[in-house]
């Protein structure tokens, strides 16, 4: 599977490389505007010293671990999200008659590296909260997981958004906000939220463990919410569950696929 | 090798129900050349979706090399080759070439069987030209031999064809037609036609099926066909009579 994908995305790669300057415009345009995110943590802090709770610093690591994550799925997986596309052009067709499942053929679609610079931008400050943080190296080690948990969250996220466009084919718009609303939501610390929306992204839609529950663990800090203390490990399990929900999602999509006629 | 029972097929459409393909059943021996005729929407095209796993029925079953193309898609897909006359199963910006390269890849075909079969398809469907170019540039005709030979690269056992002469003028046509005819005498690949040119069920198809609103309304050999309206000597005007029912 992972040959696979590499496969593609280098053939992807290579046909994009006729047109390098579209390349760079993109990658410098894709950095820029995730710095933004990055301008709008330090302008907040310009004029308070902590948000929800937290010093800029842990602002900046709670941003970092969700935008690394984010970004490496935006990368690789996020193509999923045009799945409406392809459905109302009908060439789902020819991805369905390859011996390869639709899921890697339509991630790598037109794959172009250009969104790398953004898991750079990323990982960069990540790095520096986790070097500014001086954080315990005990519980350190926690950090590639809830990188990982994230990343597994958020592809089942786009994967169900893609199986959603197979019933909402008209209005892909509707799931996609729900994929990219997501990384805002978590670049936060769930403490500026109500209650009610935390619970919901606790126990529904698990984005709280992206980074939020694993990372009060790392920061040593209690939940604000008072959730017990054994909740910041369960991140793994919930990723698991909701990618097998999201494997469901897809195959149940793919058995609608109605084609166009022809 | 094909073997549909009681197969059917039907889409809502907003508060209506088409149904495209109903209560369908026949089957197809290996090695045998069928032709698959019908007036347009009479449900030729889901059939073929239904036989390569792009739609699931939603009635019936479905059975291709043994397998259940809904459920065994992928796997199937290395025994069935495809051909849409009306979208190319290619990759649209990259070369023919890179297209066959990564069929390569995806089907797992050894390297020296491609280098043979490429050799074999590149000489007998001319694509020497235009092996190079990126497919949106291809012409018609160029692309359908390109298609044609992306379908065969793995060797399939059963090859499905959706109007593949479409559009070609009639020394394509004929180019096909041969290469079609051989591929099933020679290496006994079994092959599904459907077409609106009764000039290719003429010279290759030795079974013809016709199939109208969605069920089978004649299945037997083409002399078969002739003799349902004695008196009438061309095939186009018996094809006329079955699908106006007169
Ligand atoms: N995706 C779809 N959604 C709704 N209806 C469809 C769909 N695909 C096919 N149909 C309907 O099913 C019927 C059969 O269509 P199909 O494409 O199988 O016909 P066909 O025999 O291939 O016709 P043609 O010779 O014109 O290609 C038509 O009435 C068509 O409108
Ligand atoms: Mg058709």
């Amino acid at each position: 599977m992972v040959r696979t994908y590499a496969l593609l995305m280098w053939t992807w790669t290579r046909a994009a490389a006729a047109y390098p300057a579209s390349f760079a415009l993109m990658t410098v345009l894709g950095v820029f505007v995730a710095a933004m995110d990055v301008g709008v943590i330090l302008i907040i802090f310009a004029n308070t010293t902590t948000l929800g709770g937290f010093s800029r610093d842990e602002v900046l690591f709670l941003y970092g671990t969700s935008a690394v994550a984010f970004t490496i799925c935006d990368t690789f997986v996020s193509n999923i999200d045009r799945v409406s596309e392809h459905i109302k052009a009908g060439t789902l067709d020819t991805f369905l008659i390859r011996p390869v499942s639709a899921w890697i053929q339509l991630a790598t679609d037109r794959f172009v590296a250009n969104r790398l610079g953004r898991v750079l931008q990323a990982g960069a400050v990540l790095g520096y909260a986790v070097v500014a943080l001086s954080l315990d190296w005990g519980r350190a080690w926690m950090i590639p997981v809830m990188v990982i948990t994230g990343i597994v969250i958020f592809a089942a996220l786009w994967t169900i958004a893609g199986a959603a466009q197979f019933v909402l084919t008209d209005a892909p718009e509707v799931v996609n906000t729900f994929t990219y609303g997501s990384s805002t939501l978590t670049q936060y610390p769930l403490s500026i939220y109500a209650r009610d929306l935390v619970s919901g992204v606790t126990y529904v839609l698990p984005l709280a463990f992206v980074n939020w529950q694993p990372g009060l663990y790392v920061l040593g800090r209690d939940d604000p919410f008072g959730t017990p203390g054994f909740m910041r490990f369960l991140g793994p399990a919930a990723a698991l569950v909701l990618a097998l929900v999201a494997a469901l999602a897809w195959r149940q999509g793919i058995r609608h696929y109605r084609s166009t006629g022809s | 090798m094909i073997e549909l029972d009681r197969a059917g097929r039907s889409f809502k459409v907003r508060r209506n129900v088409v149904h495209a393909v109903r209560d369908l059943s026949f089957r197809v021996a290996p090695g045998e050349f069928v032709g698959y005729l019908g007036p347009n929407g009479a449900g030729k095209s889901t059939t073929i979706k239904m036989l390569c796993g792009i739609l699931t029925p939603t009635t019936g079953s479905v059975r291709v090399a043994g397998l259940d193309p809904s459920r065994r898609r992928t796997t199937l897909a290395r025994r069935i080759g495809v051909v849409f006359g009306q979208r190319t199963t290619l990759w649209w910006d990259l070369p023919l070439k890179d297209s066959f390269e990564l069929i390569r890849h995806l089907y797992r075909v050894e390297r020296a069987d491609f280098a043979t079969r490429l050799a074999e398809l590149t000489e007998t469907l001319d694509l020497g030209e235009f092996l190079r170019t990126p497919v949106r540039q291809l012409s018609l005709g160029q692309r359908m031999r390109g298609d044609l030979a992306a379908a065969l690269l793995h060797a399939p056992d059963v090859l499905v064809l959706d109007e593949p002469t479409i559009g070609l003028d009639v020394v394509s046509k004929a180019g096909i037609r041969d290469f079609l005819q051989r591929l099933n005498t020679e290496r006994g690949t079994t092959v599904l036609l459907t077409t609106h040119d009764l000039g290719d069920i003429e010279r290759l198809c030795r079974r013809v099926m016709l199939i109208d609103h969605g069920q089978l309304a004649f299945d037997g050999t083409l002399d078969d066909l002739m003799a349902t309206a004695p008196g009438q000597s061309s095939i186009e005007e018996v094809v006329t009579r079955l699908y106006t029912g007169t």
